[in-house]
């Protein structure tokens, strides 16, 4: 989500040795047993939440924004810092049309595949090995966008 | 160990999917958001001169730490915790897919579809090569995922992720309720 619009995504940070990296690691893995013990990577239940069959997909976005909102909230007034000691950075989210067209598109393919990027990752660790070729197809897709992004409408 | 193996709640997954914000802002200011690492796959295989691919992804690594964990996360979850009883799915919805041949519940995602055999025919096509580049496509043009837009703009009050929000849910009505029939129609 980072950077809509910049070209370069790096920011001023400390320099840490690549195996700190093993902490996100961790967060990915509670994340990603999250993902399948509530049925979020199902394929039924994207369908499910499009047809307003079910309010499960909408309990889960719906109470991960509040406590999302809450915590950060919590962030800010109490000026929490990282674990290295820098304070917490927040930036504003630039608004331009693709983020209405790219919306779009983007919801069409999350019915059809039942995944948004985050469950298409956790569908092939669960054992779907055959959602790699849809993950590579993700990837494809994010390189077309990369290469035609001056020419897209923004 | 009963226990464990039951699906869980939804305000059990959304309280702790919900904690990653502050989990990941508070370990070392990163911003919560998952699309973002195909961007650095892109980067870090096939740059190609791209303007957009031309930054150091090295810097960014830790976001494919996060989403390889994603990866054994749920291979741990299937592993050990599986639910051994039928998918939950409401039963409207059972008999709206029922119409499109799709009947098997035992995984999380219909045997019927997602399944190798069906690589080369037309319903892989929709379902894994177009499926796909939409996704890896839209979330880039739109700036971020579920993740990214949904949960952390949302959480930090960002208006645009909430236009974001809004596109994402439209767009999956519109192709649920409107496209769906039709490329079922087509690939049966």
């Amino acid at each position: 989500m980072r950077h809509t619009d910049a070209m370069c995504t790096n920011e001023s940070e400390l320099q840490h040795p690549w195996w700190h990296n093993f902490k996100y690691l961790a967060v990915g893995i509670i994340f990603g047993i999250t993902f399948v013990k509530a049925e979020v990577i199902s394929w039924f239940r994207i369908q499910e939440m499009f047809r307003l069959h079910a309010f499960h997909m909408y309990g889960v976005i719906g109470t991960a924004v509040v406590v999302g909102a809450i915590s950060v909230w919590l962030i800010k007034y109490f000026k929490l810092r990282t674990l290295y000691g820098e304070p917490v950075h927040f930036e504003d989210k630039k608004f331009d049309k693709g983020v209405i067209y790219g919306g779009l598109i983007f919801g069409i393919g999350w019915a059809i595949t039942g995944a948004c990027p985050g469950p298409l990752f956790a569908q092939i660790g669960g054992g779907f090995s055959v959602v790699a070729v849809t993950l590579l197809s993700a990837i494809a897709g994010t390189w077309t966008y990369g290469a035609l992004r001056d020419r897209l409408p923004h | 160990m009963e226990l464990i193996k039951l699906p869980w709640h939804w305000s059990v997954a959304g309280v702790i999917i919900g904690l990653t914000v502050p989990a990941l802002l508070l370990l070392g200011n990163k911003k919560f958001g998952i699309s973002s690492s195909l961007r650095h796959i892109c980067a870090a295989c096939l740059p190609a001169n791209i303007p957009f691919f031309k930054y150091n992804w090295k810097k960014e690594i830790w976001n494919l730490f996060f989403v390889a964990g994603i990866a054994i996360g749920a291979f741990i979850a299937v592993n050990f915790f599986q639910n051994p009883n039928e998918v939950q799915v409401a039963e409207a919805t059972r008999q709206a897919l029922s119409e499109y041949g799709i009947q098997d519940y035992t995984r999380m995602l219909p045997a019927d579809l997602f399944n190798w055999d069906n690589l080369f025919t037309w319903k892989g096509f929709i379902f894994f090569i177009v499926g796909g580049f939409l996704v890896g496509f839209g979330t880039r043009y739109a700036g971020g995922c579920t993740s990214g837009h949904s949960i952390m703009g949302l959480s930090t009050l960002q208006w645009p992720s909430l236009v974001a929000t809004i596109c994402f849910m439209v767009g999956g009505f519109v192709s649920t309720n409107l496209l769906m029939p039709f490329i079922f129609q087509w690939v049966k």
